[in-house]
């Protein structure tokens, strides 16, 4: 795309937007600095608000210049989302929500619209809104942009924090030689069971465990879904040659269970010391309990 | 937002060979993006049921791998399209335990439980276009029979 | 011990007999038609030899599907038919978690941790009775 229309011809409102971003820049960005939603941010000074609104209208002026406003992919938005993304880094480091940065970003328009209309004053009424067209499907998409960004940017956050909760609730413990334990504390949705049965055939593999305990205490409630991932790190774990126990049934979660109809193949306990004895003797080690006279 | 990042590569499925092209293809492109073992492993499964049906039930056919996603999710997709009979009917195909070809009849089913997204396009008599798609650190999706 | 009778002809895997089990190790990637040919060669071998036990060590195995899930449970059943046990040593997480995920949880099969696990499950399990009285080794 050549940088200027050739003599003698018009140019299209979009490059006229694109013109008049690029020398009006300056004003644009002072005025921008000056909304008062600034001075709640005592964080930003004046100065980094105007180069903030400089990189925007540069930005804005390329997406015009490449023909591509209505398109949120297009080149230039890639500057506009860094922009964005130090201006919600700084923002939320003051304490503020993100909902700051889209409210500072629709702060933009209503000076770069007087401005455009200031500037066309002398050109025909058709042409004048031609160009506020153009310049407000501009900015249309840049408020798009912003959405995205801020979408993405908690999306990452969230999954973030949801990966680290999880592991952080999966420990699995080696009770004895040869046998491990997983206690399951909250709701196991697909996502934590997930990371449940790998952790556990994980250790399966590790210890040599032939006998691994997922003790349920901590589960609030049994429905067929979280029956349904339970048998499946229990056949998981027989595929590799252990064998599950599910320990911590509470009576009024073996009524759901009775009530649902589900069908737990699996050995079961109430305990996890129940469990614990059980695999014990399944491995030749029998706990004697020493009786009182002894002690 | 999800837009096509380009074909990776374009696999023949014609013999029992190509399987494993196809498995060993899948496995270095999964790894390249970043999965985790266990979802690479349920790709590349996923991948060897789909080419084996290709192969043995539309006469063989070829697979498109393409990467797909944009500034948020990355994934891959994959494409296994063949000029067969087509299959009649789909609902029965798609369930666990029918088989055609003498298999365990977990070929579709199975496929379809080990990815995110799964879409097929087929009429009898006109070929068949199973498409698949896995997403880096998704959690795999609940069954729907549950 | 070291009885070994391995068949390196292309297309077969190594079929490796130690006393009364024969011991096949699957590593990598395998042909459809390897597998199938496993699963003959296995059944001649058994009914020649007449051992009473078969470890299939998969702890070189990155995958298994349908297919060689399908040869594995068949490979079982038909050793089961001659009078010897089967067991699967050394299924990584991943391939397990895929299996179940696939709906093949593979019920007939008996597995182990490792190949030593699974010998010695082997040994601790009782004979295979058959009727038919004692068994007859073929010439």
């Amino acid at each position: 795309m050549p940088e200027h229309e050739a003599d003698g011809q018009l140019a299209t409102p979009t490059h006229e937007v694109r013109d008049f971003l690029h020398s009006r820049r300056e004003q644009i960005a002072q005025r921008w600095a000056d909304e008062p939603l600034f001075r709640t941010v005592f964080t930003v000074s004046r100065d980094e608000a105007v180069e903030a609104g400089k990189v925007i209208v540069d930005a804005l002026a390329q997406v015009a210049d490449s023909d591509q406003v209505e398109d949120p992919d297009a080149a230039g938005f890639s500057e506009v989302r860094e922009q964005l993304a130090r201006m919600g880094a700084a923002r939320s480091r003051a304490g503020l929500s993100n909902t700051q940065v889209s409210s500072e970003l629709a702060a933009l328009r209503p000076p770069v619209e007087n401005l455009l209309a200031a500037d066309l004053e002398q050109a025909s009424p058709e042409h004048l809104r031609a160009c506020s067209t153009a310049l407000t499907v501009l900015m249309g998409t840049l408020r798009l942009v912003a959405m995205q960004s801020a979408l993405s940017e908690w999306q990452a956050l969230s999954d973030r924090q949801r990966l680290q909760l999880m592991e952080v609730a999966t420990p699995v413990i080696r009770l004895w030689d040869g046998i491990v334990a997983v206690p399951l504390i909250g709701t196991l949705d697909s996502a934590r069971s997930q990371i449940v049965m790998e952790t556990l055939l994980n250790a399966v593999v590790e210890q040599h465990a032939r006998f691994a305990i997922l003790d349920i205490t901590g589960v609030p409630t049994v429905d067929s879904l979280v029956a349904q991932h339970l048998m499946k790190t229990v056949a998981a774990a027989r595929l590799m040659g252990a064998e599950c126990i599910v320990s911590g049934i509470r009576p009024a979660i073996a009524q759901t269970i009775v009530h649902l109809g589900l069908d737990l193949d699996v050995i079961t306990r109430a305990s996890l010391s129940d469990a614990l004895g059980y695999a014990l003797h399944q491995l030749g080690a029998d706990i004697v309990n020493p009786g009182a006279g002894q002690r | 937002m999800h837009t096509a990042a380009g074909v990776e590569a374009c696999l023949p499925i014609r013999s029992d060979m190509d399987l494993v092209w196809v498995r060993q293809h899948v496995r270095q492109a999964a790894a390249r993006l970043g999965f985790g073992l266990v979802d690479q492993t349920k790709l590349i499964t996923a991948a060897s049921e789909l080419a084996r049906n290709t192969l043995v039930h539309g006469g063989g056919g070829q697979m498109e791998a393409t990467r797909v996603g944009g500034a948020g999710a990355q994934g891959l997709r994959l494409a296994f399209t063949d000029e067969g009979p087509g299959i009649a009917d789909l609902d029965l195909a798609l369930s666990d335990g029918y088989t055609s070809g003498g298999g365990l009849g977990m070929g579709l089913s199975g496929a379809r439980r080990l990815v995110h997204d799964f879409d097929i396009d087929t009429r009898p008599g006109s070929g068949t276009t199973v498409r698949v798609t896995c997403w880096v650190g998704r959690p795999p999706r609940p069954r729907e029979e549950a | 011990m070291n009885d070994a009778s391995s068949r390196p002809v292309t297309g077969h895997v190594p079929v490796l007999r130690l006393g009364d089990v024969l011991l096949v190790t699957l590593q990598g990637d395998l042909h459809d038609s390897t597998a199938q040919q496993l699963q003959q060669d296995l059944a001649e071998t058994i009914s020649r030899t007449g051992v009473r036990g078969v470890l299939i060590d998969i702890s070189g195995v990155e995958i298994v599907d349908s297919f060689l899930g399908r040869v594995l449970a068949e490979i079982a059943a038909q050793a089961k038919l001659l009078a010897a046990r089967t067991v699967v040593a050394g299924m990584r997480p991943a391939v397990a978690i895929t299996l179940v995920e696939l709906g093949l949880t593979l019920p007939g099969l008996s597995t182990a941790l490792s190949t030593e696990a699974g010998m010695e499950l082997l040994a601790r399990q009782a004979p295979v009775t058959r009727p038919g009285g004692p068994r007859q080794e073929r010439p």
